[in-house]
């Protein structure tokens, strides 16, 4: 091996992956990506791109709300807007009986100090989303919530890191971890590839991943699906979701509705593959119809399962090994990591070359995932 | 097992008749499903309407040959859904359709796809303003409704469909302006190999063809060796230029222009089922890989007809009957001998029935700008994607199709990619010196026919048969 001096060998060409490449290259560090696949080929490609702090666990709050900031200076950290609009998300209680939920959910964040969230009578929501049926009684918003498109964000994301100096290799993935010396020596296939500090963002594929360096770390996986109709005029602009039905619901820039919610498919973790139940997704279907009645004669265009790994209580991991010195774990983001992409890559540079970072990660240690197995 | 028929069969054509009836002959439970509303495929369409008027006339003898099939069809007490389409498969084998605004799922003991062809995309410049259509669509028009243009008509392409149409057209009294053969000369030498063969093995088929060829020339403005054709005009079609491959080019007045460069297995429904492909040298086009009865590499899913390779209707039915009789064994009816018996003469009508493929596919092979089109080329109609803009992203690296698809979009539309998968896969090959095969197609993602909201929503696990 005689491959270029490297600082940090990120596993994993994502937008977590892309995020943290670009802020350890712009504090002058070098960096190579490692992708297995190409660049955005999961999670980050197949995600609905919800930039969503509404009903965000009390946990991810903190670094939630920061990564909104980033979010509305988007175009000055990586150059382009990645097509993020903050028309708002709301959550709505169809039924009376539903808006307790969104009442209690108020009084936690606000008792956490947040005041982002805000409860809205059914004339507000219906002046926001008029093309809503209007039995919904009632909605929880925050206004400066939104959505991006993520192959504009993994274009953006990927542009800017390239920029400062990543090197990405696609169709390169980790077979193997060693240590040599005081370096981590990572092998893909028949290539090699050493440096001081190695990031395991490699989505699904992260319990592998953290296994070579000795972690075990208990994790699930998740195959949310996702539909997306034929092009229609604007319908609405705030992303809807519901209380009670696993639904997401937005239009995007080109025209198409996208209909998510986080139900699931199945999932072939080995042979990367991720089915669509057709069953459990005609959920989402009847969902969409009942609120927007006039989407029923629609043409389904797309369907399709993404894969990513999942916590056992749905935040993420983000932090150093429990047992690898020079080893940092990002993953187990349950299905809502896409909003948080730029401060992630900001925590981890921070990580990295302070050693440690003001920012709120206590609740997302590896640790808490394998105490709870040792427990078990 | 799951108390859902025997054989469930995709498609009403030659293949999918045929199958049903040599099926029900064994005794089994036979349901098929199709998507125009009455029997016959593409060939056939509209048959027993038609059969009787001057129309079948005009189409000549192979379509009311048609008819006789499908009689037998429909006498062998198969069940019939029309107007349904099937938008999903799974292993199992397990069919999602759509039919009267409602989806629901089958399950059968075997599947027989005999969803037959498509055209071959042939994206040129100007191939998407109005006034252009392919000559298949335009087959339709005549076949359904007796549709006859009513201005003169420019007809560009290759293959037997394109002179068939050229002769029905002017049969029923349409008017054509001319006809640009886009046959490279070069295809003769490679042909004429195949010539003796074709001439034995299928002589009347070999005499027809002639025929046509023969009463166009003598007919109708006929130019040869076209190279490059490209369509002009503001909101709509005005002129068509053309350029020889003698460089011999001019631009002509055109109101419609209706073009062809040969046919491919349909294979959208193979690709969602996770099947095996392989690449048909001979035809340009990838196919299910297939046993000598039509199974693919799903157990129980069988190909038959054109979506395992070109051969035309009277090999897709002996086709259709191969993988019935098969079904049929597997499932106790016949014993190996018995269907070794069976079998063999249906195979001999096959090879003769296929005698003349060589031939055909040697001297209708596409020209080169049919795979990899000027770069000013829309690619993807759908979502206005040009060729230029597929080329700047291969630069990028050496890009999967489904790379290219996410970060431009091509084949994201409604179409799923049908009209674009080859050209993307035909423009990356020729531009990073890789062959169409090494690249691929793009992922299927489901369903590979459009289904609705409201069709989506209907469906729940009451909806499974039986
Ligand atoms: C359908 C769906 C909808 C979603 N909707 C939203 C939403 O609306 N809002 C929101 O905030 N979040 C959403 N998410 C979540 C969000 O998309 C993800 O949290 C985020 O993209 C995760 O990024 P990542 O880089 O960690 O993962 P990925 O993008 O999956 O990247 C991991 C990469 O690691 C690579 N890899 C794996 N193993 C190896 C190896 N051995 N060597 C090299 N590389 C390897 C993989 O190929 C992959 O490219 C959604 C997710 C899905 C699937």
């Amino acid at each position: 091996m005689s491959g270029p001096v490297l600082d940090t060998i990120i596993i994993g060409g994502g937008l977590m992956g892309l995020s943290a490449g670009l802020h350890l290259a712009r504090s002058g560090k070098r960096v190579a990506i490692l992708e297995k696949s190409w660049v955005g080929r999961h999670a980050s490609g197949a995600s609905a791109a919800g930039v969503r702090t509404l009903n965000r666990a009390l946990e991810e709050l903190p670094i939630s709300l920061e990564a909104m900031d980033m979010w509305r200076n988007i175009e000055t950290i990586v150059g382009d807007g990645c097509g993020f609009h903050s028309h708002g998300q709301v959550m709505v209680a169809e039924k009376r009986s539903d808006v307790p939920v969104l009442e209690k959910r108020l009084a936690k964040t606000r008792n956490a100090g947040c005041g982002h969230e805000e409860l809205i009578d059914r004339d507000e929501l219906l002046r926001l989303v008029p093309a809503l049926s209007p039995y919904c009684a009632a909605a929880l918003i925050v206004r400066t919530d939104g959505a991006a498109d993520p192959h504009r964000t993994l274009r953006a994301f990927r542009r800017s890191a390239e920029a400062a100096g990543v090197t990405i290799h696609e169709g390169c993935g980790v077979t193997a971890i060693d240590p040599l010396g005081s370096d981590w020596r990572v092998r893909a296939g028949e290539r090699e590839f050493v440096a001081p500090t190695v990031v395991n963002m490699a989505g699904a594929w992260a319990k592998t991943i953290a296994a070579m360096v000795g972690d075990d770390i208990p994790l699930g996986h998740k195959a949310s699906m996702m539909i997306v109709t034929e092009r229609v005029a604007p319908l609405l602009k705030p992303v809807v979701s519901l209380v009670g039905r696993p639904l997401s619901f937005k239009q995007t820039d080109q025209g198409t509705l996208v209909i998510g919610g986080g139900l699931q498919g199945r999932a072939d973790i080995e042979a990367e593959q991720s089915f669509v139940d057709f069953m459990e997704l005609s959920r989402s279907a009847r969902a969409v119809i009942d609120l927007f009645p006039t989407t029923g004669s629609l043409r389904i265009v797309r369907t399709w399962a993404g894969m990513e790994a999942k916590t056992s209580d749905l935040l993420p991991v983000i932090g150093p090994s429990p047992r690898a010195a020079g080893v940092f774990h990002a993953f187990g983001f349950s299905g809502h990591g896409f909003q948080l992409v730029p401060i992630v890559g900001a925590i981890m540079a921070d990580l990295i070359i302070a050693g440690g970072t003001r920012k709120q990660i206590a609740s997302f240690t590896a640790e808490r995932l394998m105490q709870r197995q040792a427990v078990a | 097992m799951t108390g859902g028929p025997d054989l469930l069969i995709v498609g009403a054509g030659p293949a999918g008749m045929s199958a049903a009836v040599v099926a029900r002959r064994h005794g089994l439970d036979v349901l098929v499903v199709d998507e125009q509303s009455a029997p016959g495929g593409q060939i056939w369409r509209n048959i027993e309407t038609a059969a009787d008027t001057s129309r079948a006339g005009i189409l000549g003898k192979a379509y009311s040959d048609g008819a006789d099939v499908v009689r037998r069809f429909r006498a062998s007490g198969a069940g019939y859904l029309p107007g349904a389409r099937v938008w999903h498969l799974e292993p199992g084998p397990r069919a999602f359709i759509a039919q009267n605004g409602v989806a629901r799922c089958i399950d059968a003991n075997a599947i027989l796809l005999a969803t037959g062809a498509q055209e071959r995309p042939l994206p040129f410049p100007g191939w998407t303003l109005p006034g252009v259509m392919t000559v298949g669509a335009a087959q339709i028009l005549l076949k359904s409704s007796g549709q006859i243009p009513d201005e003169p008509v420019w007809i560009a392409g290759t293959g037997p469909l394109s002179l068939l149409y050229a002769i029905q057209l002017l049969k029923a009294g349409g008017r054509i302006a001319g006809f640009l053969d886009t046959a490279p000369s070069a295809n003769l030498a490679g042909a004429f190999r195949e010539l003796a063969g074709a001439f034995l093995g299928a002589p009347g088929d070999m005499l027809k063809g002639f025929g046509w060829l023969m009463a166009l020339r003598r007919q109708v403005r006929f130019i040869g060796n076209v190279k490059e054709i490209e369509a002009i005009g503001n909101e709509a079609l005005e002129r068509l230029r053309y350029i020889t491959a003698n460089g011999r080019s001019a631009t002509v007045d055109a109101r419609l222009l209706f073009v062809h460069e040969g046919i491919v297995p349909t294979i959208h429904p193979t690709l969602a089922l996770g099947c095996k492909h392989i690449w048909n040298a001979a035809q340009d086009s990838f196919a299910p890989d297939l046993d000598t009865w039509g199974e693919t590499s799903v157990s129980d899913v069988f190909v038959a007809g054109d979506g395992a390779r070109i051969g035309g209707a009277q090999a897709a039915c002996h086709l259709g009957e191969l993988a019935a009789l098969r079904v049929a064994a597997k499932a106790g009816r016949l014993s190996r001998a018995q269907l070794a018996a069976v079998a063999a003469p249906v195979r001999k009508r096959l090879k003769a029935a296929l005698a003349i493929r060589p031939f055909l596919d040697r001297l209708y092979r596409p020209r080169s700008a049919v795979f990899v089109p000027p770069e000013a080329t829309l690619v993807c109609r759908c979502e206005e994607v040009s060729a230029a803009r597929i080329l700047e992203q291969a630069a990028a690296g050496r890009p999967d199709p489904n790379q290219v698809k996410a970060f431009t979009r091509a084949g994201m539309g409604p179409c799923q990619g049908r009209q674009c998968s080859y050209t993307v896969a035909s423009l990356l090959a020729a531009k990073e010196g890789r062959t169409v095969p090494d690249v691929g197609l793009y992922r299927v993602r489901p369903p590979f026919k459009p289904i609705t909201l409201a069709e989506l929503a209907a469906l729940d696990a009451g909806a499974v048969i039986p």
